[in-house]
């Protein structure tokens, strides 16, 4: 048993109703959710592993799949559309050598295309863990990459 | 403390504040201030005070809604008037604080306006500037004013004397005051919110629920973030009244993943307010006891329908479900729920307090009040506003939004999102509200409005909200699952310049027939962008079909470049940039573009020096598709 995931299971005090919240936990801690984890998830809160695969797969946010050092957002709503995000994605999936929902051999970057994170004014919009940046074009992005290593 | 004590406190603090013989200084903090740069200028603000030994009170505030001036820096000297300034970049903290601080030059040239009483010289007042003028800011009063993480701050403003005042009301008089106000359910259906409420208060069953709609999943639409991030405590208030007036203690909020600081922020709100006893057990010491839980989303845009909404809250998939029941008779967990939206709440602490004929002499006759749009696309403007109800589409773009980006025309507006529809010039004049944009072939929606100029293609427009629900459906029935790929294979074809005579009536019948058989909000709305794009934009979509040319330059496949070489001076940057290496050059001489390996990217024209622009995107296909990669070709197909 991984102590880590029995922290998480306890915050929620084994309530099966928080089943969202944690494995959102869970991936904010390994960064997406190991299968040996949901299984230990499934025995702690009495919910088949079945259920908790069904929970895991609708939701955009969740991985199953391991992810990169660094978690690139590319905002493609509407008013980034409008302003050119597609370009920009075009120009990172070139850098990169991934498309959206991806991670580079080396796991250095996943890159995922999200939906309107709402910072509409200062769009083509990208989030790096956690970090906005705004207004910007293909090669200003490109330039930003770089700094993450 | 009583509430007449800690209004006392708050009071005195904001006095103190306001006249203090310190400066003060707010910096716009909420998560479009950061994304230009804020946090950046928040540290500069304060190196630049130790620099020169200055004491003064700094403190983040929400988004004032000018979202294309952040980052945004307010400096209020004693007895002056608060001096709003404009894009304070980190590089120009330092010289503002010394000119205005040290040397007492109000740096008319960065200012934008002044707040409070008394003028500046030079400077105009903020709120007779021709982006504000027109608006009424009930819902988003607060927002760049208060610091979000201080209660005090919001109780200074008048916050919580509606819930202290509505504790001592009959609940059922509460319910009275906004069935008169007219308040309409701001998420987009206009439900009216009393009526939620007394079904609620009458049901017989227990316990029940007061859920707030913080899903905000439409793109292109920010306006309960601003709040949220702005003004948290106006929209516990606003549950708080809700849960009063239903009778009942248990409260939700369930916001989505993607905006961690309103998260944070209502937490901490939370927080203060149950220090206070202003939520809590036995609020204010009366019976009445009011709890609120924050569920975070994980990335599904169903997820803001109501029942989908519920079952994710209960630990399911978040999948709609048959309505009826409704969810006031079965919400979560079967149990009796009113479900509104962050600006339905944030409206009714102001209606409680000042009376809900006040509220309602603003807006429409059956539309009362304001709303809030968050205004994007390519409009001089971008930002959040708020304005009375009835208020024409063109005052909004061309007043408000300061018209269209590099005065280019005008073609359409975007309301409503992936379930409204376009509004072509024609129909500026229309008046905003409920029924008139429903009969336009739109909807109100939660308040996304994206204008859009003669650069812009209404094919591909439709094909990316209609994309978008493909993506986002969740595959329950069988109209939306099935249905929404195969208008979209359609259009994609007809972008591709493979489009057939027929497609349009194709499209509009299978469309029809979505909205008809679909199951829940997001099936029955997802086909609006593309009958509203039909309805007003036809020759367009025949000018696809039939000439195979996009008018707007934008479907790729209809497009090419060319290089003028008289033009061209043989910098050669965009051979190195060309991402295919679709452009040659033999040394000195201009390049050539190879039509077969071109993707038609773009990024030539991006780096060309624009003083000579050899390269220009030409109508017409020059080898169709040729040289994209078979695997993007499959990423369209499948949105």
């Amino acid at each position: 048993m991984d102590e880590k995931v029995t922290a998480i299971v306890d915050r929620y005090q084994g309530n099966k109703r928080f089943l969202v919240s944690i494995l959102q936990d869970i991936q904010a801690e390994y960064y997406y959710l190991p299968k040996e984890v949901l299984a230990q998830v499934s025995e702690s809160i009495d919910v088949p592993l079945s259920k908790i695969f069904s929970v895991s797969t609708f939701f955009k946010a969740f991985s199953l799949e391991p992810r990169g050092r660094h978690l690139v957002n590319v905002c493609v709503g509407t008013a980034c559309h409008v302003r050119g995000a597609v370009k920009v994605l075009e120009g990172i999936e070139r850098e990169t050598g991934i498309t959206a929902g991806q991670t580079d051999k080396d796991r250095r970057f996943s890159l995922e295309a999200v939906n309107c994170l709402g910072c509409c004014a200062l769009g083509p919009v990208i989030v790096i863990d956690g970090e906005y940046h705004g207004k910007l074009t293909t090669a200003k992005a490109v330039e930003i990459l770089k700094s993450y290593e | 403390m009583n509430f007449g004590e800690i209004q006392k406190k708050a009071e005195a603090e904001w006095k103190a504040l306001l006249e203090s013989d310190k400066p003060l200084i707010t910096v716009g903090l909420a998560t479009c201030g950061m994304a230009a740069g804020g946090n950046a200028t928040m540290a500069a603000v304060k190196d630049a005070l130790a620099k020169h030994g200055i004491e003064a009170n700094v403190m983040p505030v929400g988004c004032i809604g000018m979202c294309y001036l952040e980052p945004i820096v307010d400096i209020m000297k004693p007895g002056r008037p608060r001096i709003t300034y404009c894009r304070v970049s980190q590089d120009k903290v330092s010289s503002l604080i010394e000119d205005y601080l040290v040397y007492d030059n109000p740096r008319a040239d960065m200012a934008l306006g002044t707040i409070g009483d008394g003028t500046v010289e030079g400077i105009l007042r903020l709120f007779d500037l021709p982006m504000l003028k027109p608006q009424v800011r009930i819902s988003l009063r607060n927002c760049g004013h208060i610091n979000p993480e201080d209660i005090y701050h919001y109780i200074a403003q008048g916050g919580y004397t509606a819930l202290s005042k509505a504790l001592g009301m009959d609940p059922d008089d509460v319910i009275k005051e906004v069935e008169k106000s007219g308040l309409r359910g701001r998420g987009g259906a206009g439900f009216p919110t009393y009526r939620k409420w007394q079904e609620a208060r009458r049901s017989k069953r227990a316990p029940k629920f007061v859920v707030c709609n913080a899903d905000e999943g439409d793109p292109g639409a920010f306006m309960d973030r601003s709040v949220l991030e702005g003004d948290p405590h106006v929209v516990l208030e606003g549950m708080a009244l809700a849960g009063y007036s239903i009778g009942t203690p248990n409260g939700y909020i369930y916001c989505r993943a993607e905006y961690p600081l309103a998260v944070k922020r209502l937490n901490i709100a939370i927080q203060q307010a149950k220090d206070l006893n202003l939520l809590g057990d036995r609020i204010l010491g009366t019976d009445f006891s009011f709890d609120i839980e924050i569920m975070q989303g994980a990335g599904a845009f169903v997820c803001g329908e109501g029942s989908a909404l519920m079952y994710s809250i209960e630990g399911k998939r978040g999948m709609p479900r048959v309505r009826p029941p409704r969810s006031v008779e079965s919400g979560l967990w079967g149990l009796p729920t009113s479900l509104n939206n962050v600006e339905t709440f944030a409206n009714v602490p102001a209606i409680v307090a000042r009376g809900g004929d006040w509220f309602a002499s603003y807006g429409t006759e059956t539309g009362k009040g304001t709303k809030t749009f968050a205004l994007t696309g390519k409009i001089n403007r971008p930002g959040l506003i708020e304005v009375p109800m009835g208020i024409t589409l063109r005052e909004i773009v061309h007043e408000i939004g300061g018209g269209i980006l590099g005065d280019k025309p005008f073609k359409a507006v975007q309301t409503g999102g992936p379930s409204g529809g376009c509004l072509p010039a024609a129909l500026l004049d229309t008046p905003v509200d409920y029924e008139t944009l429903a009969r336009a072939g739109s909807i109100m929606g939660s308040g996304g409005m994206v204008v859009v100029d003669n650069e812009t293609c209404m094919v591909d427009m439709a094909r990316y909200f209609l994309a978008f629900c493909v993506e986002e459906s969740c595959g329950k029935c069988v109209p939306c699952r099935e249905g929404l790929p195969l208008m979209l294979e359609m259009i994609e074809r007809i972008t591709q310049g493979k489009g057939k005579p027929g497609d349009v009536e194709r499209l509009e019948a299978l469309g029809k027939t979505i909205v008809a058989g679909a199951l829940c909000g997001l099936g029955t709305s997802a086909p609006n962008p593309v009958l509203s794009s039909i309805r007003y934009f036809l020759d367009e979509w025949n000018a696809h079909i039939e000439e195979k040319t996009c008018p707007a330059l934008v479907c790729k496949d209809l497009i090419h470049y060319e290089l003028d070489a008289r033009k061209c001076v043989a910098c050669h940057r965009c051979l190195w940039s060309c991402p295919t290496r679709a452009i040659t050059a033999k040394p000195l001489e201009a390049p050539v573009i190879d039509q077969s390996r071109c993707t038609r990217c773009g990024t030539c024209v991006t780096v060309c020096p624009a003083r000579i622009s050899p390269i220009t995107k030409l109508p017409g296909t020059n080898s169709v598709g040729a040289g994209r990669p078979a695997e993007n070709q499959e990423v369209l197909v499948h949105g």
